[in-house]
């Protein structure tokens, strides 16, 4: 009963097909976090979307796996799975090439200072100096590897290893919307002010998720993002101007 | 100038929802939406529109309600005391709402979340495709006293009509399917969720609801972490402490904790409408099985419409039966003709 034929038994190596839910399959790369397994669970799912299938209602991404939603009444799950094992079949998903469409993101960051008072924690966790820690985070070039938990909020990767730094065992009560946080390798901006266990190194102005615009969401999974260092002053000035705080999108071509 | 309903008084967790938003998973916005949907198709039947009209949803508690116009109205969900002007309504029910009148719906007597659906629906201006409030992703917020909320035009006439619920108010049997994580649990593990009797806690709300119970806490084995994955309604995640909590509407849409199944969508309802204390119990069915289900049951929501029975009234209960009748507009105004021989 719990190996059901559509969900393949364990263990099986990558991808992975997987039930999720009553609706779903997802469809993994990895069961950890690389720059190949993100890359190919964004090439898939713009497969899937291209693929046009019609009971398909919904798709998106995690970190490493492409989730698609559909109506069981259109096909029976085991077809859906056949049809997902054939779409895998026909290239190497990990060597694929990313998404087309995506920007490059110029986003000012105020670093440390009391509007982001856990740089020198996070820095000292990660084995380096305050400035030298600022230097790395304001010239990495990181990804939107997924949006998710919150509306807009992007997961950033991959930081070099020195920044595989954990979590915080006690949660921050609260981090204002715009900040900039670092665990795992990995950057989260918020679009939320909430409870968290990232450390709170930076702080834009840079609102993520506005409901009441046409372009809701600002961040597309594939997007990078520099954060650019710059002072406090200049942010206020910045945020000022509207909800982008200064941020500026360019094509990646 | 359209019509209007006034809110003149509202309790803590009143919002207009529909049937939430599609497309917007891979940018972390949840669909949200009612939290017991079943609640929305006996609403659209009652009153002979679509499903996804926005109604408003009531967290435990009513509030004084004001139409500017005549309007129809349906209740489903949640049975709440509910009255216009003091005359008592049924609940599970389609009524006329007077213009002026006053609207009272008290505490839920059984279940969590009430709904007061109007003919035309609540035509606030949709925000990404649906009126749904998002509470979590701050879309929207719940309702206050002074609020007023523009009303759709009512191409409907019938009132006073009701039909018999499909029992959901207070807890039970729910049914999982197992989902991509279901195997990091042992088959021991599972066996114990499933001969488990949980009480809903008293925390709880859109974004999903923890479990009670009086053994030891659930875990996956040699606790290793999972990497943060996607999440659907229904899942029942395995906080650190290993409280279950099932995920309802407004749920994130990733997260690291393990689920160890997911609720079957047509028995999430009864999670959903369970309050504090009340028991549920949990099995796994096979997805053919989910399935052969989940057609039968949305045959069901189809054929509502036909379930409909007039409201039948005892004379003997309406204290004022005279001006009851006078006040055409409350029902039908032919229940005790049509329902006297």
């Amino acid at each position: 009963m719990e190996h059901h034929p559509a969900s393949p038994a364990p263990d099986t190596g990558w991808p992975r097909i997987r039930t999720a839910g009553y609706d779903g399959f997802l469809v993994s790369f990895a069961d950890r976090l690389s720059e190949p397994a993100n890359r190919a669970a964004l090439a898939f799912r713009a497969a899937l979307d291209a693929a046009g299938w019609a009971g398909v209602e919904e798709t998106s991404t995690s970190l490493t796996s492409a989730y698609l939603r559909f109506d069981p009444l259109w096909k029976p799950h085991a077809e859906v799975q056949a049809l997902l094992a054939d779409l895998l079949a026909t290239q190497d998903w990990f060597a694929a090439a990313l998404p087309t469409g995506r920007r490059l993101w110029r986003v000012p960051t105020v670093y440390g200072t009391d509007r982001a008072p856990q740089l020198a924690e996070a820095a000292a966790a990660a084995g380096v100096t305050p400035e030298a820690a600022i230097e790395t985070l304001s010239t990495t070039r990181v990804r939107v590897q997924t949006i998710g938990f919150a509306a807009g909020q992007p997961y950033l990767g991959e930081l070099p290893p020195a920044w595989d730094i954990p979590r915080q065992t006690a949660l921050t009560p609260r981090v204002p919307v715009g900040a900039l946080t670092v665990a795992i390798r990995q950057l989260v901006l918020f679009s939320v002010s909430t409870p968290t266990g990232w450390r709170h190194i930076g702080q834009t102005g840079f609102r993520l998720f506005r409901p009441e615009s046409d372009a809701p969401f600002v961040l597309r999974p594939g997007d990078e993002v520099l954060f650019e260092q710059v002072t406090g002053d200049t942010l206020d000035r910045l945020a000022a101007t509207g909800p982008d705080g200064g941020a500026t999108a360019e094509p990646i071509r | 100038m359209s019509a209007e309903l006034i809110i003149h008084q509202a309790g803590p967790g009143v919002t207009v929802q529909d049937l939430g938003r599609s497309g917007f998973l891979a940018y972390g916005l949840s669909h949200g939406g009612a939290a017991d949907r079943l609640a929305l198709a006996e609403g659209a039947a009652l009153l002979g529109q679509p499903e996804d009209t926005a109604c408003l949803e009531l967290a435990g508690m009513g509030g004084t309600f004001e139409a500017t116009a005549d309007c129809r109205i349906a209740l489903t969900g949640a049975p709440m005391r509910a009255s216009i002007d003091g005359t008592r309504l049924a609940w599970h029910a389609s009524h006329l709402l007077p213009a002026g009148a006053r609207l009272s719906i008290g505490a839920a007597e059984s279940g969590s979340y009430g709904y007061l659906h109007i003919g035309g629906g609540i035509a606030t201006p949709p925000v990404l495709g649906a009126r749904a409030t998002h509470l979590a992703a701050g879309i929207g917020a719940p309702l206050a006293a002074g609020d007023r909320l523009p009303l759709g035009a009512d191409t409907g006439t019938r009132t006073g009509m009701t039909f018999t619920p499909a029992p959901r108010f207070s807890g039970g049997a729910v049914r999982l399917v197992p989902s991509l994580q279901t195997d990091l649990f042992s088959p021991a593990e599972r066996d114990r969720f499933t001969s488990t009797t949980f009480t809903r806690d008293t925390r709880g709300n859109r974004m999903g609801v923890p479990l009670l119970s009086d053994g030891a806490g659930f875990h996956i084995d040699g606790g290793l972490s999972v990497l943060s994955e996607v999440i659907v309604p229904g899942d029942v995640q395995i906080t650190g402490d290993g409280t279950p909590f099932v995920l309802l509407s407004e749920c994130q849409t990733t997260g690291g904790y393990p689920r160890i199944g997911s609720v079957l969508p047509v028995d999430l309802p009864r999670v959903a409408q369970a309050r504090a204390g009340d028991m549920l119990r949990f099995s796994f069915i096979t997805l053919e099985e989910a399935c052969t289900i989940e057609a039968r049951a949305a045959e069901a929501r189809a054929k509502l419409p036909r379930l409909l029975r007039p409201l039948i009234r005892d004379p003997h209960s309406i204290s004022d039966l005279l001006a009851y009748q006078l006040i055409s507009g409350v029902t039908a105004g032919d229940d005790l003709e049509r329902n006297t021989p």
